[in-house]
């Protein structure tokens, strides 16, 4: 249930640079709402701009070897502190015209196509895979659905699932379902601090549940999506710290505070031996969520 | 005498003289013709005069894929609403309505029995369950589901009615994608056959997870079969959507399904698909 509002879109494109989009005077605003904005602040560093501060020698590699190449996706060789690695992400764009070429940052299913591809590059020759993530959602469009967004989806589950390198996937603002997913079934999923994950945006929420898209602050508060709501949950594995005032204020500190993390949890999973790897990844998603009873 | 207030006591009928005739006869939505329910039951819940397919409940489905005497599993897993989610009503008084009109826990009816001459497990949703939503109980069954085909060498067939992930678990139901596909993977790793069977509707986290992971996909004539709602790409893209689009037979097209298969037939093709996929000496 990806819902995405182009009108909203619209909206965050008109923002300038330093004002998020507040809501309405008449509109209750709930600490999860204002944490939304946050993760969505046009100052907020993107996935690029982590990726240029943390790896050096980023080689950027392109196409699914089937139909195009997707520009809401980006994948590449790079260089973590001189290791290679495979680095994955997904665009939303900083300038008007660079939103619409990078539609947003909701990738088609030729973009998760793209980054299964280097993920298999990755896993043929023994290179750890780094996702990064900021996304409303996969494409909801007419093209998508001709071209399978939903099996490119799954696609990308399952692989991800046995893929035989260490992943780290990181949320830097926006996780949004499916298609964050589709780049998150990894060894170390992290989130950082101000970040959102949730199986829908509030916005869509709203006008569901509420019948109601103004009803969006009521319905960030119940989907439970902040980091530490997240992390409570046990649906993702660390929160990153951000700088004190937030990563839209300080991306170069944003940036080494990730960096940090990544070696931690690279160091961790490169320390496993044999299979270990895997079947700790496979027991994680297979344990994962565990919200039910034996009525 | 009370002209403007109403008396106590309603007038009420004898009850005789009358037929109850309320919910013998059904219109088809699709051809408009009237049907009777009792012929609509016996023809698998496809209308006789156009053939359309209409929802079949998950125990139906399983009943009229397995041979008498199939086992039931997994039926006691329940949500423990992890969120405390209320929008509109809380979610609890939705689980319990939901619990109290379908006889059903959850979502998702497991069973263990013999479709043909091949043992298989048979997971079915139920769509009148709330849509059909996966929460973690739907997750935890169907990878229970998954784990005993492979655990039992028994292949695997998901019949998939379902609207997707469930919006009031947040968080926890799309962690049920990534569960059940990475049993999934643990199953294809193994060998054993997996069909996934997708009917009326099939969309969102549901189509993006275990129902387009299928060694073989196969869908029911006309369903609606997707990853976004037809209205929100409606929406999306400010115009209408040409027919016939997300149907069965669109992804028959597209590439996305390797049949489309009449419900009166689909057991004979499972058998078929299954006596060249199945070589698996049962455990």
């Amino acid at each position: 249930m990806s819902l995405v509002h182009y009108n909203q879109m619209l909206k965050l494109m008109s923002d300038q640079p330093g004002t998020s989009n507040p809501p309405s005077q008449q509109e209750p605003v709930s600490p999860a709402w204002l944490r939304t904005e946050q993760a969505r602040h046009p100052q907020r560093p993107d996935p690029l701009a982590f990726i240029e501060r943390i790896f050096t020698d980023f080689s950027e590699i392109h196409g699914d070897r089937a139909f195009g190449d997707d520009p809401a996706m980006i994948c590449g060789m790079a260089r973590f502190d001189g290791q290679e690695v495979m680095v994955i992400a997904n665009l939303k764009g900083r300038t008007t015209k660079e939103k619409v070429h990078r539609k947003f940052g909701m990738p088609d299913p030729e973009g998760y196509r793209k980054a299964l591809r280097a993920m298999k590059l990755a896993e043929k020759f023994g290179r750890p895979v780094l996702t990064f993530i900021d996304l409303m959602g996969a494409n909801p469009g007419l093209g998508a659905e001709e071209r399978g967004q939903a099996e490119a989806i799954a696609r990308n589950l399952l692989e991800m699932s046995r893929l035989r390198v260490p992943t780290i996937a990181t949320i830097t603002g926006e996780g949004g379902s499916g298609g964050a997913l589709a780049l998150a079934v990894a060894d170390r999923v992290l989130m950082l601090e101000r970040a959102i994950y949730s199986v829908i945006s509030p916005e869509a929420c709203a006008s569901i549940m509420w019948r109601d898209a103004s009803k969006r602050a009521l319905a960030a508060a119940a989907l439970k999506a902040t980091a530490e709501d997240v992390r409570a949950l046990e649906c993702v594995d660390d929160i990153v710290p951000e700088p004190e005032n937030g990563a839209h204020e300080d991306g170069p500190g944003a940036a080494s505070l990730l960096a940090e993390k990544l070696h931690w949890h690279l160091n961790e999973l490169q320390a496993l031996q044999g299979d270990e790897m895997l079947k700790r990844r496979y027991e994680k998603f297979r344990n994962m969520a565990q919200f039910y009873t034996a009525g | 005498m009370s002209w403007f207030r109403r008396e106590e006591n309603n007038i009420e009928g004898s009850g005789e003289g009358r037929v109850r005739t309320e919910g013998l006869w059904i219109k088809c939505d699709s051809c408009g013709q009237v049907i009777w329910k009792a012929e609509l039951e016996a023809n698998l819940q496809v209308c006789p005069k156009c053939g359309r397919h209409f929802k079949l409940g998950a125990r139906e489905r399983i009943e009229s894929l397995l041979e008498p005497g199939f086992e039931l599993a997994d039926l006691e897993l329940m949500s423990t609403d992890p969120l405390e989610f209320v929008d509109l009503k809380p979610y609890k008084d939705r689980l319990k309505k939901a619990q109290a009109e379908t006889g059903l826990n959850d979502v998702v009816v497991n069973a263990v029995g013999m479709l043909g001459p091949h043992r298989v497990v048979v997971s079915a949703m139920e769509y009148s369950f709330i849509g059909g939503s996966m929460g973690a109980a739907a997750g935890e069954t169907l990878a229970r589901a998954v784990d005993r085909a492979h655990d039992g060498r028994m292949p695997l067939i998901i019949v998939a009615a379902s609207g997707g992930a469930r919006m009031m678990e947040g968080i926890v139901s799309l962690m049920q994608l990534a569960k059940v596909s990475a049993a999934l993977g643990r199953l294809d790793e193994a060998a054993v056959p997996y069909i996934s069977v997708l009917t009326d509707p099939t969309t969102g986290g549901v189509t993006a997870s275990f129902a387009m992971l299928g060694d073989l996909n196969v869908a029911e004539p006309g369903a609606l079969i997707g990853f976004a709602g037809p209205r929100v790409i409606e929406q999306t893209i400010r115009q209408k959507l040409p027919p016939g689009f997300q149907r069965s037979e669109f992804l028959l097209e597209h590439g996305f399904l390797d049949a489309v298969v009449n419900r009166k037939n689909l057991k004979e093709w499972l058998i078929r698909a299954l006596d060249f996929m199945n070589r698996l000496p049962a455990a």
